[in-house]
């Protein structure tokens, strides 16, 4: 049964990379990830279920934290029943998620940035080395020159200095770092598709 | 161009190929990361003291041009599960995207199944998080604090949100590897984490842990595109200067 399994997932692998090269097996290539995202949304249903599993057993067992776990299946299952009740497309659903996610989310999202701020003034007591101070730098030296100051923009800064960090320094560092993921994922995955590593389960 | 791609990838395949049959005479010889030092002593570390590895996979789906980094995360949960698994408390896994969290639990169980300790893996070391980045990631947080954690590793696509669990860790006072394929979120972990890796240094994880021949294969294709699309640049840009493209 496992030989079947990967089998399967090493032909079915097969013909999705081939059918981006080959347009005959387009077709192919179509119905396999229309198949894939069909199972993706299977998945996220069984993912649901994994979440409410894991905080149930925390609620029960009274486990430190629990009443957030409890919020979160009591707001979870609210939530479905809503959204069977009125429809996603709903305007008082959409307000709904509206009222609760996006501020919170929000709310993550400028505590990071307090997050971050407080992570870079720790960064030279953890590692004081070179790297890390032209990490700091080039950090505050892209703030002053993007922010807006009381007595006017820095000149040479904001016109030289910045656009050349900007588009020469920081564009192709980054695009040597995006080659060397690009290189390590071709090479993780043609390891999936022969099957010397198999994310699917087997040994 | 669709040549060149298709030609690209079966060079690589077939590279690939020869380099996990090829028996080396000694072992290959890499620069040192010290992450994957400090990473395999967390590991071992973890055993005796029975404390719990945290690993949090991202929240890419795999079925986007973003999986190859959860791909790398789930090959370093399977090497975690395996030198894990005979440990008092198993390893605890999550990501933000549901198959990911089934691949996870898949992994653990294939992982503890290799080391002949079937019996005890547990369902819940695979955990689905959340399903936005931040909730998964406020969702991850709580596990590193309360769950015995010693070490945590954070490798697969992340954002920025990275940063809210790499403060958790510090603040636990506990070993935190960083590891995402999302460039802004590389910046995020090399402030705030305490062992980031760069760029292609996230695939690396296997060969350094020795995971087998594929993984040190792997790195070995990995080193020779990367010299092959060297040449390929400067060959461009003397041709550019000389004005013949």
């Amino acid at each position: 049964m496992r030989y079947i399994a990967v089998a399967i997932a090493i032909a079915a692998g097969l013909m999705v990379l081939i059918g981006y090269f080959v347009p005959a097996l387009a077709g192919v290539q179509s119905v396999l990830l229309n198949w894939a995202i069909i199972l993706a949304g299977v998945a996220a249903l069984v993912g649901v279920f994994n979440l409410i599993s894991v905080h149930g057993d925390k609620v029960r067992r009274r486990e430190k934290g629990s009443i957030y776990s409890a919020i979160l299946l009591i707001s979870l299952f609210a939530s479905f029943i809503f959204g069977i009740a009125l429809g996603p497309d709903n305007p008082n659903m959409r307000l709904l998620v509206s009222i609760v996610i996006v501020p919170v989310e929000t709310t993550l999202m400028a505590l990071l940035s307090v997050t971050l701020l407080y992570a870079s003034i720790r960064l030279l007591r953890r590692r004081t080395d070179l790297m890390s101070i032209v990490f700091l730098l080039s950090a505050v030296l892209m703030l002053v020159a993007s922010a807006t100051l009381p007595f006017g923009e820095i000149s040479p800064l904001n016109d030289l200095v910045r656009p050349w960090i900007q588009q020469v320094l920081a564009l192709g560092g980054a695009r040597g770092i995006l080659i060397g993921v690009a290189l390590g994922t071709l090479t993780t995955g043609l390891r999936v598709l022969f099957g010397a590593d198999r994310p699917y389960g087997g040994n | 161009m669709n040549l060149i791609g298709l030609g690209l990838v079966g060079f690589s395949a077939i590279l690939l190929l020869a380099l996990s049959l090829i028996k080396r005479k000694s072992p290959p010889k890499w620069r040192i990361i010290p992450a994957f030092t400090k990473l395999s002593r967390a590991m071992d570390l973890s055993v005796e003291d029975g404390t719990r590895l945290f690993v949090s996979l991202g929240r890419a789906s795999l079925l986007t041009p973003r999986g190859g980094a959860p791909l790398a995360g789930l090959g370093l949960l399977r090497r975690i599960a395996e030198r894990t698994s005979l440990s008092d408390r198993p390893p605890v896994a999550v990501a933000g995207e549901a198959s990911l969290a089934l691949l996870a639990q898949d992994t653990l169980q294939a992982g503890y199944q290799a080391m002949g300790a079937g019996d005890l893996y547990q369902p819940s070391s695979g955990r689905l998080s959340g399903m936005t980045p931040f909730s998964a990631a406020a969702g991850a947080m709580p596990i590193i604090r309360d769950e015995n954690v010693s070490a945590s590793m954070l490798v697969g696509d992340f954002g920025v949100e990275a940063a809210l669990l790499a403060d958790v860790a510090e603040r636990e006072n506990t070993f935190l590897l960083g590891a995402s394929s999302d460039i802004s979120s590389q910046a995020a972990l090399f402030a705030s984490a305490q062992e980031p890796l760069l760029g292609e240094e996230l695939f690396a994880a296997g060969a350094y842990l020795d995971a087998g021949a594929s993984h040190v294969a792997s790195l070995t294709v990995q080193d020779v595109l990367r010299w092959l699309i060297i040449l390929a640049l400067l060959a461009g840009a003397v041709l550019k200067l000389m004005g013949l493209i």
